[in-house]
C-alpha cells in the first residue's frame, strides 16, 4: 500500500485552520497577533468558493419571471459588474434613492426577477449554522470584481452629499440604555474592546482598512459576512432595535465610511477572526 | 447526490495545490443548546485526498477543527486534466465527497 | 428625567427599501429599524444628555447646557441606605465579566452584566481586557475613604456627574445594574481580597 509514500510526498500548506485558531496565543499585549495569524493563511481565503457561488447566483434564472440578474444596473450600466462595488453607495435615478450594494441587489431581484423584496429582506444574512445566503454570495462576488480598485462612492448628486451628512450624524448618535454610538468604540485610535482591535473610523486610515476589507470571510463562523451585516450586528451590541438590510441608516453610514475611506483600494473579500 | 465539498486544484510548477471547503457543523459535544442540553458531538474524523484514485493525503481529524473546515494541500506529480477528489467521514458514519479536475 | 417614550418613531413598518427616502435623521431612524424581541423603537429616542453628547467630534457644546447636565447627573445619584457600599467581590467579579443584557439577542429574564472588562483592566491575571477606559487594576490602593467610596459609586451610577459625555454607560441611573450588583462591583474594586487588588510577581 503506497499510503505512507503518498503521505510523505504530501506537503501541508496550512492544513487545519481550526487547530490554528485553538493554538493562537491570547496575549493582550500583542495587538499584531491576529495579523500574524492571518499571514499564516497566505493567499488562502475560503471566500474564493463563496465568490464562485455568487457568480452562479448572478447567472441563475430565478423568480416568477425566471430571469437572471445579468441585466442588473449597479451604477455603471446594466450588467457591468467590474468596478461597480467600489463606486457604491451611489444615487440611482430610476428609484430616486441612494443605495448600497444590498439595497440595489434586492431592487434588481424585484424588478428583473419579480421576487418579493420582503422575502429577501426577512433573511438577508446567515444565522448560526447556516452555510451562507444568496445576498452574501452575490456581495462577495461583486466585491471581488472591484478588487484593487479605489473606493470612490458617488458624491456628485445632492442626495449623495446629504447621505454623507446623515451618516456622520448617525455615527455620533448616542441612544439606548447604554448610551452607545458608533463613535463610542470607533472614534479613537489604538483602542480595543476585550482583545479585539477597534478601527478609528473617523480617520481615513481606519475607515480605509475597515471598509476595504468587507465583505469578509469570518473564520469563527465559516461564512462570508457583509458590511450590511457588520452594521446590523454593531447596532445589536449598541442595544438598538433590528437594522433593516439596505435601509437608509445602513446606506448613510456606509456612505460616510466610504467617503472617509475614498481613494484606498478595495481588498475584499477580506479575512476576519 | 452531488457532494457539498467545494474544491479547486491548480498546478504550480510540478506541484498541484488543492484547496477545499467542507460544509460541516463540527460540534465538539461540549456545547449546550439554549435549553441547557448538551449538543451531541458531530465532527469529521477522517479526510482523504486522491489524485486519479491514488491516495495523496489521508488524515484523522478531531473535534478541535472549526466548523466548515478549509483544507489546503500540495502534492507532486499532477497533470492538467487529472482528477482530484476530497472525501470525509464523520463520527456518525456520514460521508461526503467532491471532485474537480486540475487546472 | 425619565424618558424613552415609545410613541414617536412609529414608521417602523417602512423598514428596509421603502418607497421614499429619508431626508431627516428621525425619519431615517424610523424607517430603518424595527422592534424585535424585547427591544422596542423607544430605544432610539434620546434624552437631553444623549442628544448633547451626539455632536460630531470637534463641535463644542453649549457650556451652560453642559453644567446643567452635570448638575442633573449629580442630583440623579441614589446612594445606598446607611452608606452601605460594599457587597461581595466574588459576585462583583461575575458582574464585571458578564457582557450580556439588553441586546435583542439576550434573555430578558437573565441578570444584566456590567461588561467592565470589555473596556477596563481590573484583575491582573486577566489578559483579555479592553482599553477604551482607564486601567482600574489595584483600585483599592487609591484609598478607602468615604469620599472615595461616594465618588466611585457616583461614577458607576451616572458617570456624567464628573465627566459629561464620558463613554461609560449610566449603570445605576438607567437601571442597567441593580443596587446589589453595584455594591458587589464596589467590593470587587475596593475589597483587599478582591483579585483587582492582588499584585502579580
Amino acid at each position: 500500500m503506497g499510503l505512507m509514500e503518498s503521505i510523505r510526498n504530501t506537503r501541508w500548506l496550512s492544513a487545519l485552520f481550526g487547530l490554528l485558531i485553538a493554538a493562537a496565543p491570547s496575549s493582550g499585549e500583542d495587538a499584531g497577533i491576529f495579523d500574524e495569524y492571518r499571514a499564516m493563511f497566505g493567499d488562502d481565503n475560503p471566500a474564493i468558493f463563496v465568490i464562485d457561488e455568487g457568480e452562479e447566483y448572478w447567472l441563475e434564472p430565478q423568480g416568477p419571471k425566471n430571469t437572471s440578474l445579468e441585466d442588473c444596473d449597479l451604477g455603471l450600466g446594466p450588467g457591468v459588474v467590474e468596478g461597480a462595488y467600489a463606486r457604491l453607495p451611489r444615487y440611482f435615478a430610476d428609484v430616486d434613492k441612494v443605495m448600497d450594494v444590498e439595497a440595489r441587489l434586492i431592487f434588481c431581484m424585484g424588478e428583473l426577477q419579480g421576487r418579493p423584496s420582503a422575502e429577501i429582506e426577512g433573511y438577508p444574512y446567515s444565522m448560526r449554522g447556516d452555510l451562507g445566503t444568496e445576498i452574501e454570495a452575490l456581495v462577495a462576488w461583486l466585491a471581488d470584481q472591484s478588487s484593487g480598485m479605489p473606493i470612490a462612492p458617488g458624491q456628485e448628486h445632492v442626495k449623495e452629499r446629504e447621505f454623507f451628512t446623515l451618516g456622520e450624524q448617525l455615527f455620533y448618535y448616542r441612544a439606548g440604555p447604554h448610551d452607545f454610538s458608533c463613535a463610542t468604540c470607533h472614534g479613537q485610535q489604538d483602542k480595543r474592546i476585550r482583545l479585539q482591535s477597534l478601527p478609528d473610523l473617523t480617520s481615513h486610515e481606519g475607515a480605509a482598512a475597515s471598509y476595504s476589507a468587507w465583505p469578509a470571510y469570518r473564520i469563527s463562523e465559516g461564512i462570508v459576512r457583509t458590511m450590511g451585516w457588520r452594521m446590523r450586528d454593531c447596532f445589536r451590541q449598541q442595544r438598538f432595535p433590528l437594522l433593516g438590510v439596505g435601509s437608509d441608516v445602513t446606506v448613510a453610514l456606509q456612505t460616510y465610511l466610504a467617503v472617509t475611506a475614498a481613494g484606498a483600494p478595495m481588498m475584499a473579500p477580506g479575512l476576519k477572526r | 447526490m452531488a457532494g457539498k465539498i467545494r474544491i479547486r486544484a491548480q498546478l504550480d510548477g510540478d506541484t498541484c495545490e488543492v484547496k477545499a471547503l467542507m460544509r460541516h457543523p463540527m460540534e465538539t459535544g461540549l456545547r449546550k443548546n439554549q435549553a441547557g442540553d448538551a449538543i451531541p458531538a458531530h465532527y469529521i474524523e477522517e479526510v482523504t485526498v486522491t489524485h486519479n484514485d491514488q491516495v495523496v493525503m489521508h488524515s484523522y481529524w478531531g473535534a478541535a477543527v472549526s466548523a466548515n473546515p478549509f483544507l489546503g494541500v500540495r502534492f507532486a506529480g499532477g497533470q492538467a486534466g487529472d482528477t482530484v477528489k476530497v472525501m470525509w467521514r464523520d463520527n456518525t458514519g456520514a460521508t461526503d465527497e467532491g471532485e474537480t479536475t486540475i487546472r | 428625567m425619565k424618558k424613552r417614550v415609545a410613541h414617536l418613531l412609529m414608521l417602523a413598518s417602512l423598514a428596509g427599501t421603502g418607497l421614499t427616502q429619508a431626508d431627516s435623521l428621525p425619519e431615517a431612524l424610523g424607517s430603518s429599524f424595527e422592534a424585535i424581541n424585547h427591544v422596542d423603537m423607544g430605544r432610539l429616542q434620546r434624552d437631553p444628555l444623549q442628544e448633547f453628547c451626539s455632536k460630531p467630534r470637534g463641535q463644542a457644546g453649549d457650556s451652560a447646557m453642559e453644567s446643567a447636565l452635570r448638575d442633573e447627573a449629580m442630583a440623579s445619584v441614589v446612594f445606598p441606605e446607611g452608606d452601605d457600599f460594599i457587597g461581595d467581590w466574588a459576585r462583583g467579579a461575575e458582574v464585571a465579566n458578564n457582557g450580556r443584557g439588553l441586546q435583542y439577542s439576550d434573555d430578558p429574564e437573565a441578570p444584566n452584566g456590567g461588561n467592565c472588562y470589555a473596556c477596563h483592566q481590573l484583575d491582573p491575571t486577566e489578559v483579555a481586557y479592553g482599553n477604551l477606559g482607564p486601567s482600574l487594576m489595584g483600585y483599592g490602593a487609591r484609598g478607602q475613604s468615604e469620599v472615595m467610596l461616594r465618588y466611585t459609586w457616583t461614577k458607576l451610577w451616572n458617570t456624567h456627574a464628573y465627566n459629561v459625555c464620558s463613554h461609560m454607560p449610566r449603570f445605576g441611573a438607567l437601571g442597567i445594574l441593580t443596587e446589589q450588583q453595584l455594591k458587589d462591583l464596589m467590593a470587587y474594586l475596593f475589597d483587599p481580597d478582591s483579585p483587582v487588588n492582588q499584585s502579580i510577581e
